[in-house]
């Protein structure tokens, strides 16, 4: 199936209450359209009780800003956000397990995993575990060296993205936290982008 | 017991709504019962608090079926009986359309109570057809012990995931404390912003559970939650400098005219601004049928102007609705011509399914006040001459068929028209599914609000009879007329036993065809006839209301259908009508599906 040209990967920001079976209620909003999740990272956010969801899918604006503001309406969820990866920074971390003897036998191992970033992060006799952080290709590319030397296991973790051109979400909640709305607390912004129509 | 509920009966006086919460509810479970030191508060069972909370929310009837995980609610009930009215349906479902029936014709919450298993997932329909159709209820359900989740214990189904896709929230209760804080969002969830359905799921133990119950606080604020959004007066100039410029404008209404109490409004809008009006089947009534602004039902099996017309406005005004294809037909056809004003209270309604020039993101009741005092008063008298034209068109060659046939047998259409004469539409009528439904919704008339009760969204088939009985709870003082067919009243002809037990009165019309006739009409129309198991039989309906200790009466000829009616509406209490009509009547006018709305066919 050929993709049409304006699909791409977009990354979804969601702050939530952290509330049993809300995990459910976003991810049918994805299945219930047959959509598939890429990556879905939930963890809690840098304000204690708010959760921070980044679902990364690959979609079309119209699509995603759709999806977006599904998920902005479930009464649990504070704010949502969708850019492309042009817009944000992410990184996902992988963890590579591979045999001790074979990276201590040969040198050229110790330069591959210095040239990808890769840091020890246990040692034992029998097998190490290294750590790198990048992009997709990044962690993918030190899959490829490490699988001639005997890789035991491999993880990675779902994406995490800051948004380039957030300010920050602290000021925000403290709005959300007013019984009136201010005119700074843009939500549904998704929607569209006719200059802040859909603020409250 | 009495002084329990003293506490709260004093909460009660206040209007809910107007009671300033005086801490967050939104907040943690305990945050509620905080605002009396605990052990202070009266020792009360959640059970029991579960019924004084729906006092205090000034609930007055629940439509319910009790059960092993629900009875400690319905033990406390048997102490309530004085205050709650609570009507025990024949099925859960029935139950469920029934609090939806009176939601929609009262504008308050309906409030069902089931048991676990069987008896919470017999609500799955009802809620599935309530959140669609943007109806309010708070379903309560019981649920096996906590310390049993999870085992397959009797009677235990996982109800908060099962019905996570169809309510607009849901919340299980382990604990008795967390029932003030859930009930108490419920509540406001349910009723505030688009409505919607809310089911709370209380487990046996929470039930049963006392617990120091401080004096209730009703929810008004929910920091994730913001059902009402600030008008923007920038994109109501907007909308108002396109009204100004347009020759030939068009008003489309929904049910959120009706959701937002704000006929008035509407009204007074449109009489300044002498735009033709036209209905979704959600929204009938909210302008009388007789208005002369009022110019007939949108979509598929609407009128003819309406949809035509669709197509050829400048300024497309909708206000309340959400575009449904039933209403749009084919999308890319559709007013691709016409610049579009959306108000609707649900961003995501918006841009959705048609492109908005101007979103109006608002509470109508606010919004359109607003937009009228922009608006300048216009009469646009060439542009109604289109309508007429139409539906003169359409009375000649489908309304006078209808109202008025020659042939032998009955027709929908002619029942209806005698049904307008003696209820000179002050009656609140509530139809099933499929053929009958648009007939009903076509030609009944309608002088009020909330006076239309039909299965929009979802098209629930076996939603009207407990939809009536749950309207005549809402709205005792008016008739209500149930117009079913024969398919629909067979799935749910079991809440003839509500009706017997409660002594409600509903006016049953069946519109017997012998066949599910929609289905029919498409298999004909589009299969070359092939009829597929469409031909379903009856059984002597008139038997099986006498069964039920219901007055009944069968209908065939013509001369006897207005003497029916009369005896129908003129004997006190429920009367099941009976009437053979033609068995192969098709409804006209139909836009085919994949059509554009232009495309609308009268025969």
């Amino acid at each position: 199936m050929s993709q049409p040209p304006d699909r791409q990967e977009y990354n979804i920001t969601a702050y939530t209450e952290n509330q049993v079976g809300l995990l459910n209620r976003i991810a049918i909003i994805f299945s219930r359209r047959k959509i598939n999740i890429d990556s879905l990272n939930v963890s809690p956010s840098e304000i204690e009780g708010i959760h921070r969801f980044n679902i990364v899918i690959t979609e079309t604006e119209e699509v995603v800003s759709k999806l977006a503001g599904q998920i902005e309406k479930q009464v649990e969820v504070l704010k949502v956000y969708h850019n492309p990866n042009a817009d944000v920074i992410w990184q996902e971390m992988a963890l590579y397990k591979v045999p001790t003897d074979v990276i201590a036998e040969k040198a050229s191992v110790e330069r591959l995993l210095r040239e990808n970033g890769a840091r020890a992060v246990v040692i034992r006799k029998d097998y190490t575990v290294f750590e790198t952080t990048g992009h997709r290709e990044e962690t993918d590319a030190l899959i490829k060296v490490l699988q001639p030397y005997g890789l035991i296991e491999f993880v990675r973790s779902a994406r995490i993205a800051i948004i380039k051109a957030s300010d920050g979400f602290n000021h925000k909640l403290r709005e959300f936290e007013r019984r009136e709305p201010g005119e700074e607390v843009a939500e549904n912004e998704f929607l569209n982008s006719r200059d802040a129509v859909f603020t409250m | 017991m009495p002084g329990e509920v003293n506490t709260v009966s004093a909460v009660a006086e206040a209007p809910a709504v107007a009671a300033e919460a005086t801490s967050g509810a939104s907040q943690a479970p305990a945050a509620t019962s905080d605002a009396v030191p605990a052990a202070s508060a009266p020792l009360t069972t959640g059970a029991t608090a579960v019924l004084d909370i729906l006092l205090a929310e000034g609930v007055d009837t629940i439509f319910g079926y009790p059960g092993g995980a629900i009875i400690p609610i319905y033990d406390a009930l048997y102490d309530f009986n004085d205050r709650l009215n609570h009507v025990l349906v024949r099925h859960e479902q029935g139950g469920i359309h029934a609090a939806q029936g009176y939601a929609r014709a009262s504008g308050r919450v309906g409030v069902v109570f089931a048991t676990s298993g069987p008896g919470a997932t017999n609500l799955v329909t009802g809620l599935a057809d309530a959140q669609i159709d943007s109806t309010p209820l708070v379903c309560i359900t019981g649920q096996v012990f906590a310390h049993l989740l999870g085992t397959d214990a009797f009677q235990e189904t996982d109800i908060i995931n099962i019905t996570t896709p169809v309510t607009k929230w849901n919340y299980q209760v382990t604990k008795a404390e967390e029932i003030p804080e859930a009930l108490a969002k419920a509540f406001y969830i349910a009723r505030s912003g688009r409505p919607g359905p809310v089911l709370i799921d209380i487990t046996k133990n929470a039930q049963l559970q006392p617990f120091h119950f401080a004096p209730y606080v009703p929810c008004t604020h929910i920091r994730s939650y913001r059902p009402k959004p600030v008008v923007r007066p920038e994109y109501l100039r907007e909308a108002a400098a396109l009204i100004n410029q347009a020759e030939r404008p068009f008003v489309l209404w929904g049910q959120g005219v009706i959701l937002g109490k704000a006929e008035l409004e509407f009204k007074a809008f449109l009489e300044k601004s002498g735009i033709p009006a036209a209905w979704t089947i959600l929204g009938a009534g909210a302008l009388p049928t007789s208005h002369p602004l009022n110019v007939g039902m949108l979509g598929m099996h609407g009128n003819y102007g309406p949809n035509v017309l669709t197509n050829e406005c400048d300024v497309l005004i909708a206000i309340g609705m959400r575009f449904d294809d039933r209403v749009t037909g084919r999308l890319d056809k559709y007013a691709h011509q016409a610049q579009v004003i959306h108000l609707d209270i649900d961003p995501t309604e918006i841009d959705k399914n048609v492109p908005a020039t101007v979103p109006v993101w608002g509470d109508c009741k606010e919004t359109l006040p607003l937009l009228t005092a922009l608006i300048e008063p216009k009469t646009h008298p060439e542009w109604h001459e289109r309508f007429k034209g139409y539906m003169a068109e359409e009375v000649a060659a489908v309304i006078n068929d209808e109202l008025f046939p020659t042939g032998e047998e009955l027709t929908m259409g002619e029942v209806l028209h005698q049904l307008n004469e003696l209820t000179q539409g002050e009656a609140i009528i509530v139809t099933d599914v499929g053929q009958h439904q648009m007939v009903a919704c076509r030609y009944a008339r309608f002088n009020h609000t909330r006076s239309n009760i039909t299965s929009g969204g979802l098209g629930t088939m076996g939603f009207a009879l407990p939809a009536a009985i749950g309207a005549k709870f809402g709205a005792p003082e008016r008739p209500v007329v149930a117009i079913i067919g024969d398919g629909g009243i067979q799935m749910t002809i079991q809440e003839l036993g509500t009706i017997m037990q409660t002594g409600v009165e509903v006016k049953i019309i069946i519109l017997n065809n012998r066949f599910l006739g929609m289905a029919r009409q498409w298999q004909e129309l589009f299969i070359a006839r092939r009829y597929s198991f469409v031909d379903i039989q009856s059984p002597d309906y008139v038997a099986v209301a006498a069964g039920y200790r219901i007055a009944g009466r069968r209908v065939e000829a013509r001369e006897d259908l207005q003497p029916a009616l009369r005896q129908m509406l003129a004997q006190p209490g429920s009367f099941l009508l009976e009437v053979l009509v033609a068995k192969e009547n098709n409804i006209f006018p139909m836009v085919p599906q994949g059509c554009s709305v232009a495309e609308i066919r009268l025969r």
